[in-house]
This record gives structure tokens, sequence and C-alpha cells, in this order.
């Protein structure tokens, strides 16, 4: 009886467990490319956007990186009937016409983005060891967040 | 100002490991790697039909990131803020803020929307930098580069 109970119990946990392994990979991956890529020095996107200033243009060739994989990867995915973990694709696809609801939103992130020179993923990639002003960043973040989410609600 | 030298190689391999992070979230998970997206959905009221296993494990993964560059190589990341602590606040309620206003930010919008060509993350993405591009110009002008 344990035995059939042990089975039953088997594979939901091992997938749950290739969920969370999965999960951090990605998040390794991700983190990873922003710090190669120094996306996570705030001076250096800072200076992408500075153009009258100490102008660096790398920050072109990150997203020239990731939309070169992204395109064919994308086009190629989305032509599979499901994704490996999960049963459905939940993907947008009201992708064909300009949202203007959106538009002010991200008028407010292109403005606090260029403030800090940090948007949310490098928050994450800075939050540990960079001080108070780190961890602020990301509780002012977080805040901004649930006040978008309780005005959307 | 501080001065940031130009790294096109560097950040190229970084944007591809950026790009193929999206791609496996969108081939395990079936969703846009999508940062504000997936944190702010950490936070009340609870998304329906979201999942928030991965997404724990996804938002751990890139906080330690930087902790393993280090370990790995030696050299620390390099962060340099270019703001007071005032700013960096007001900044960060903003980014909030806006990217769930805006229903994404540089990783969903600019990385995930642009690769499957939607012209609804270009709108969003066109919109983001032109006003980051237009305040970095008006912080360079009026406040020599630092406020």
């Amino acid at each position: 009886m344990s035995n059939s109970k042990t089975r039953s119990l088997a594979l939901p946990v091992s997938t749950q467990v290739l969920t969370l392994v999965i999960g951090l990979s990605i998040g390794l991956i991700f983190g990873l490319g922003l710090v190669v890529s120094g996306m996570s020095n705030p001076a250096k996107v800072r200076n992408f956007l500075d153009v009258f200033g100490a102008w660096d243009p790398s920050l072109a060739f990150v997203m020239g990186g990731a939309i070169a994989v992204g395109v064919p990867g994308f086009w190629m995915i989305q032509r599979r009937l499901k994704p490996l973990l999960t049963e459905s694709f939940e993907l947008p696809t009201n992708c064909g016409v300009i949202d203007r609801k959106i538009l002010p939103g991200a008028a407010a992130f292109g403005f606090g983005w260029a403030l800090t020179g940090i948007c949310p993923g490098p928050a994450l990639t800075l939050l540990a060891g960079n001080g108070l002003v780190a961890v602020g960043f990301v509780g002012m973040m977080l805040l901004g967040m649930l006040v978008g989410r309780i005005i959307k609600a | 100002m501080l001065e940031t030298s130009f790294t096109p190689l560097a950040s190229l391999f970084g944007g591809i490991l950026i790009g193929v992070s999206a791609l496996l979230t969108a081939l395990f998970y079936g969703r846009i790697m999508g940062v504000s997206g997936i944190v702010s959905r950490l936070l009340p009221p609870r998304a329906n039909g979201w999942n928030q296993q991965w997404t724990i494990a996804f938002v751990v993964g890139v906080i330690v990131a930087p902790l393993l560059w280090q370990f790995a190589t030696g050299t620390g990341v390099t962060a340099q803020f270019v703001a007071s602590p005032i700013v960096m606040m007001i900044g960060a309620f903003f980014v909030g803020l806006g990217s769930v206003m805006g229903n994404g930010c540089t990783s969903g919008h600019g990385v995930c929307g642009l690769s499957r060509l939607s012209l609804r993350s270009l709108s969003a993405t066109v919109t983001f930098m032109g006003v980051a591009f237009l305040t970095a110009t008006v912080i360079r002008f009026l406040f020599q580069g630092y406020i």
C-alpha cells in the first residue's frame, strides 16, 4: 500500500523538482547574461542613454544579441503544440495592434530607468552586495509594482 | 560623469545569453520571460492561472548569478550608481509602477516582444526608450549628468 502511495506521488514530485531546477537554471543564465553584457552596471546603462555625455553604445549589442537568437527561436518554439513542462502556451496574442493604454506606463518606466540606470532584471542582480541603496531600490520598485497591480485590478 | 568602456563583444555575448534564457522560458513554461511580470505577480493580489513555482526559482537564480560569477572568475561585478539615494528611490518607484502599467519592461517588451515581432511591444519599447533618452539628456544639460 505504501508502495502505491509512493508511486502516485513520485511523478508530480519529480516534475516539481524539475520545474524548480530548470527555473533556477534559466534565472542563472539570464543573470549571467546581465552581468556579462554590462546591463548590471547602472553607469553603463545611463551612458547608453546619455548620448551627449560619455556615450557608450554597448547596450545596442545586448539588444541585438538577444533579438538575433530570439527571432528564430520564438518562431520555432511557437510551432510546438505545447511547452515541455506546462500544458499550454500562455503567450500574448494581442500583439498586432498598438495598445495606447500601456504607453503612459511605458513612459513612466522609461523615466525611472533613465533616472537610475536600473530596470527590474538588473535590480535583482544588484541586490546582493551593493548595500542599502540596492535593497531600497528593490523595495521601492516592489511598492511601485504593488500600486500598479492594485490600480489594474 | 562615470566613463564606461565600449564592450561590443561581451555585450553581444551577454545579449545572446539573455535571448537564450527567454527562449528556454517559452520552451519549458510557455511564458514570456518578463522580469516585471514575474516579480510583480509574486505580490498580491494573486494572479489567476499563474504558477509561481518556477518564477520563484527564476528570481533566486537571477539574484545568485552575480555571486556565482564572482566565485567562478574571482572578479567582482562592477556596479556604479549614477544617482543620489533619494533619486534612486523615486526612480525605483517609477520603474515598478511604470513596468506594471506598461505591461512589461526591457526583458518582456524589449527582448521577448520584439523577438516575437509584436507591434504592441514595439510601441512600448519605442516609448520607454524615447523617454529614457530624453530624460538622460535633460539630466545631462540641467544637472551635468547627476541628480
